[in-house]
């Protein structure tokens, strides 16, 4: 049984908690970019955690369904509607034979998730189900979905309708937003003022935001500390000799927009990073929008450690409540 | 040559060999990451040697970032008296140089070029004083380039030129990054050549084009059956050049699942390559003869 694509929205990819082992060679991990928000719509329709779901990016989909299923839709603001009748998010419902899931419009957030009972049922790539579409890799066929695709669905019953998520335990999209960053990696290049700036200002997230990684502009320049350039890097300043990039590292190409990577990050190049934004942080960003008014803040490794422990305290709250 | 250690957040580390490129700094990375692999410590979820440095990620809840320091450190005092030495394999990749197809790519983005007036293969020949195109296509293919990384994005090799560094060709990254580059380029950005697995956004200078894929995800190819990327940091590449009539014919070769890359067993000593830069490049190329 199987769920047709009248309408792909802008954006929608499959999507589950990723494909680690395969960086060195340049495949990134993939995966839902707000992790939180995808489990939380798996455990809501009684899929495991980590289950494939669609991540629909500013717009949602629009699904015909041939079988009834349980569904669920975190993350953005972005009512969904079955037949034409809104549905409350973070809460299951059921979609029976014959139905069409729409989507209203954006309200807040970037990405919505849509689980569906039994997970989207896509082939298993190097261990994930998760969409590279860069290189083409995973999902369906490697791609964003389009007008007319048929969705596999895997086997379930589901959970019944009406579970829902407590308000405390969702995920609110930051206006502005605040991100956490480890100082680190080649910080020494720029100068201190420009440190001091670059924690000062208020960023905007620019028009190139997207899974690969999001560009941030509107600070001042980030100036570098003098020094002959070392051999192999390049001629400009913010060139290093081509290196690993971390998931979550704020490279400065030329020191004028930082780009902060995400779960389809080029594995490494030869620009320089002047840091890291903390992994509890990560699921934050890939719920930005364009424009959205955002600072870096400075934090330390035991401060980063207690962030990680606060969300992953949220998640099993989160699993205890639905599981 | 110092050793630097960074966190990368909460989850990576990350260890510069050197700041500046060279086989030293490589080899010190990869004796140490492949020390690191054998070690299986609990915690650790990536392992990726880069140029002259490497990443870890690592999992905090099961290993403490400290603890996570500690480990690499003492990896790096044993790895220190390792000999570098490696058995590889040397591959030969033919090249379509000067192509139609990246020429047309690089004057569609000319504008973001140090020079608009030229095209790439002629201003990094005049750059590094090399006889036109046909003198940076003797020096380019001349001697052999060993794969130092291979990221980016999937499959994509990073090369380094087997020649001392007065030799080495060196040319600076588009002006801003173009947002097209042909699958299969062949180019070349600081002191590094790549090869770009896939069509996509790329900042190196374009040289030519090869017929031999190198990344296939639905592991058709016949010689990427076992798996979807060809490259490991330490394989050694030969380029050869190809005519257009010999692209054409390789190009429907792989098309047809008739086609796989001339590729031989060699070992490559460091200690040997230094004493001995060209007479070692000889022995490495001759083995793809057979020999």
């Amino acid at each position: 049984m199987a769920v047709k694509v009248i309408k792909p929205g802008l954006s929608t990819t499959v999507q589950d908690l990723g494909r680690p082992g395969y960086y060195h060679i340049g495949i990134p991990t993939s995966g839902g970019m707000d992790l939180l928000s995808l489990a939380a719509a798996n455990l809501l329709v009684g899929n495991p955690a980590g289950a494939a779901v669609l991540e629909a990016v500013f717009t949602g989909p629009e699904l015909a369904f041939e079988q009834d299923a349980t569904v669920a839709v975190t993350g953005a603001a972005m009512a969904p509607k079955v037949d034409g009748v809104e549905q409350p998010g973070w809460t299951s419902f059921r979609v029976r034979k014959g139905q069409v899931l729409s989507f209203g419009f954006l309200k807040a957030g970037a990405r919505a998730y849509v689980a569906i009972s039994g997970g989207i049922d896509v082939p298993v790539v190097l261990g994930s189900r998760s969409t590279y579409t860069l290189g083409t890799l995973g999902g369906l066929e490697g791609r964003k979905l389009a007008e007319g695709d048929m969705l596999s669905i895997g086997a379930g019953q589901g959970a019944a309708e009406g579970r829902s998520l407590p308000e405390r335990l969702r995920r609110k999209p930051g206006q502005p937003a605040e991100l956490r960053m480890l100082p680190g990696l080649y910080w020494h290049r720029i100068t201190e003022a420009a440190g001091e700036r670059f924690f000062e200002d208020t960023w905007k997230v620019a028009p190139e935001a997207d899974r690969i990684g999001y560009r941030f502009k509107a600070g001042r320049p980030l100036d570098f500390v003098p020094q002959e350039q070392p051999f192999g890097a390049g001629s400009d300043p913010s060139n290093i000799v081509d290196a690993c990039y971390p998931y979550g590292s704020v490279q400065v190409p030329s020191g004028t927009e930082p780009i902060v990577l995400h779960r389809d990050a080029v594995s490494g190049g030869g620009y320089c990073m002047i840091g890291t934004v903390i992994s509890a942080d990560m699921d934050l960003i890939g719920q930005l929008q364009p424009h959205t008014p955002t600072r870096f803040v400075k934090v330390t490794m035991p401060e980063a450690l207690a962030a990680r422990r606060d969300r992953k305290a949220v998640m099993d709250e989160i699993n205890r409540t639905l599981g | 040559m110092t050793t630097r250690y960074s966190f990368g957040g909460d989850e990576h580390i990350f260890v510069e060999c050197g700041a500046e490129m060279s086989l030293e700094a490589f080899f010190k990375g990869l004796s140490i990451t492949n020390a690191l692999r054998e070690a299986r410590i609990a915690g650790v979820t990536e392992i990726c040697p880069a140029n002259a440095s490497f990443q870890v990620r690592f999992d905090p809840d099961i290993i403490a970032p400290d603890d996570m320091l500690r480990e690499l450190q003492a990896l790096e005092a044993a790895a220190g008296s390792a000999p570098s030495v490696l058995d590889t394999r040397i591959i030969e990749v033919p090249v379509l140089y000067n192509d139609p197809w990246t020429h047309e790519t690089g004057q569609r983005f000319r504008e973001r070029h140090q020079d608009p007036t030229s095209t790439d293969i002629e201003y990094t020949a005049r750059i590094n004083n090399l006889d036109g195109i046909d003198g940076f296509i003797r020096a380019h293919s001349g001697a052999p380039w060993f794969v130092s990384m291979v990221g980016f994005v999937a499959g994509l090799p990073f090369l380094y030129q087997m020649v001392d560094r007065a030799r080495q060709i060196q040319s600076p990254k588009y002006l801003r990054p173009r947002t097209d580059t042909p699958r299969l380029t062949v180019g070349h950005g600081g002191c590094f050549a790549c090869i770009y697995s896939v069509r996509g956004a790329g900042g190196y200078q374009m040289f030519g084009i090869t017929p031999m894929p190198i990344y296939d995800p639905r592991q058709e190819t016949p010689y990427l059956r076992d798996f979807m990327c060809l490259f490991k940091p330490g394989d050694i590449v030969k380029w050869k050049p190809v005519t257009r009539a010999e692209y054409d014919h390789i190009v429907a070769e792989v098309d047809a699942g008739r086609w796989s890359p001339r590729m031989a067993p060699v070992t490559f000593s460091l200690a040997d390559f230094h004493r001995d830069i060209d007479g070692t490049n000889a022995r490495v190329m001759e083995a793809l003869n057979g020999r």
